[in-house]
């Protein structure tokens, strides 16, 4: 259980996974100018992550690693994200249209973020070997995912509350837009740096 | 019709710089550009699966059916990304420790997928080829620029040769992920001031460049243009 609680909180504090491991770069810099679109896309990005997770891993466990396929990893990954990427926009669509109004349009944004596609490579990277065989390794995986997803979440949140100041403030013309949102995401990056070692103290 | 041809060239290298005035790509930019040595190979790389697949989709243009281009682009690309991650593994297999998860990432580079949606499935192949090549070259250059900066002053080296003062004197910050941030907000700042701010006119993540437009039919950027316009 500690080993989990570790696993989330490390995912989230430490290696960030915009913050500190620079994926998923572009929505974190072009959706989060309002805080309710970065909540929105974050948790449309947590949503996919665990989905994800859930199928690639399996994937990677019982057909692609006893097969000797692990070469086709990332056009099996990417398909598969994107496969499922659609399904779930047709599910919500037709059932629960009202989620479908707020997190519909990040949906089809999300199947070329590369946190996602990241989550599951590290995943299978990391855990595939982990103690206790499938379901050891499942639930770490599972957790590592969930950690992440909270970590963008946590840096989308933070960030568009900072964007919203700097946007308003007078900052030399050069650096209007993109550079000094970049500057921004500098300063809050490195309050990010302070985590580092936290997790080892806490838990260990 | 030569002038044309140059012009598809150049155009990726200067005027539509990928990354410093597109703003596309930015993930592995950031990521490996701490030494310059991985920011040769990345470039390389992603040259690499930008001109193969730039040619096949260029070549395919008029079989695949347009509904169903983004799954079929996607494969083309992650096939020719899986050649390059196993290329890399034989025979570079330190590039291969030093660029990790962001090799297999190039899969969803949206410079990749953003030239086959915008220039590929509408020109020929010889068009498309030079046009990747002017994107990649573009690409490759600015990631050298970049991380040239971050290892000099961060670590004290170029290449790995020690520079002299700077070895003892290396801002360490640099080549950590805030310095990333920091040195490509100034570098955008710098090509802002360079070109009198005509570079990036507001174009921040316009529809123009984002490989998702096709399926989201502008509704995100239609929002941010009403926002922007309040």
């Amino acid at each position: 259980m500690k080993e989990l609680v570790a696993i989330v909180m490390a995912a989230i504090l430490v290696n960030n996974y915009v913050l500190s491991q620079f994926l998923g770069i572009c929505p974190f810099l072009g959706v989060s100018k309002k805080l309710d679109q970065a909540a929105g896309m974050s948790v449309a990005v947590i949503f996919v992550m665990l989905l994800a997770t859930a199928v690639t891993y399996p994937i990677q466990f019982f057909v692609l690693n006893p097969n000797g396929l692990g070469y086709l990893q990332t056009i099996v990954f990417i398909l598969v994200i994107a496969a499922l990427v659609q399904l779930v926009e047709i599910i919500l669509k037709k059932y629960i249209p009202a989620l479908h109004a707020s997190l519909g349009v990040y949906l089809p944004l999300i199947t070329t973020n590369c946190a996602v596609l990241g989550v599951c490579i590290s995943n299978v990277d990391n855990y595939l070997t982990a103690t206790g065989g499938f379901a050891g390794g499942f639930v770490q995986a599972m957790f590592n995912s969930l950690g992440s997803g909270l970590g963008f979440l946590l840096a989308m949140v933070l960030f568009s509350g900072v964007r919203s100041r700097v946007d308003k403030c007078k900052c030399p013309e050069c650096f209007k837009g993109m550079p000094i949102t970049l500057i921004s995401a500098a300063i809050v990056s490195v309050s990010f740096m302070g985590f580092a070692g936290i997790v080892e103290n806490l838990l260990g | 019709m030569k002038n044309n041809k140059l012009k598809i060239l150049t155009n990726g290298i200067i005027k539509e710089n990928p990354i410093l005035v597109l703003i596309l790509g930015t993930c592995p930019f950031l990521a490996v550009t701490t030494q310059a040595s991985n920011a040769i190979g990345m470039g390389a790389a992603v040259t690499f699966v930008l001109l193969c697949s730039n040619v096949m989709i260029s070549l395919l243009r008029k079989v695949i059916s347009d509904k169903v281009r983004i799954p079929c682009y996607i494969v083309v690309i992650a096939s020719f990304v899986t050649l390059v991650q196993m290329i890399v593994k034989a025979y570079l297999p330190a590039l291969d420790v030093a660029l990790g998860l962001y090799l297999p990432l190039i899969v969803v580079n949206c410079i990749i997928l953003g030239r086959a949606e915008m220039f590929a499935n509408k020109n020929n192949p010889l068009d498309s080829a030079l046009d990747a090549i002017g994107m990649g070259v573009g690409y490759t250059l600015a990631m050298l620029a970049m991380a040239s900066i971050r290892e000099i002053f961060g670590a004290g080296t170029w290449f790995g040769m020690a520079v002299p003062v700077l070895k003892d004197n290396n801002i360490s910050i640099m080549t950590m992920a805030p310095g990333g941030f920091a040195i490509f907000g100034i570098l955008i700042a710098i090509i802002n001031k360079a070109s009198n701010g005509k570079a990036i006119k507001k174009k921040d993540f316009s529809c123009e460049g984002c490989p998702s437009a096709a399926v989201c039919n502008g509704q995100n950027c239609a929002e941010k243009r009403e926002a922007a316009a309040k």
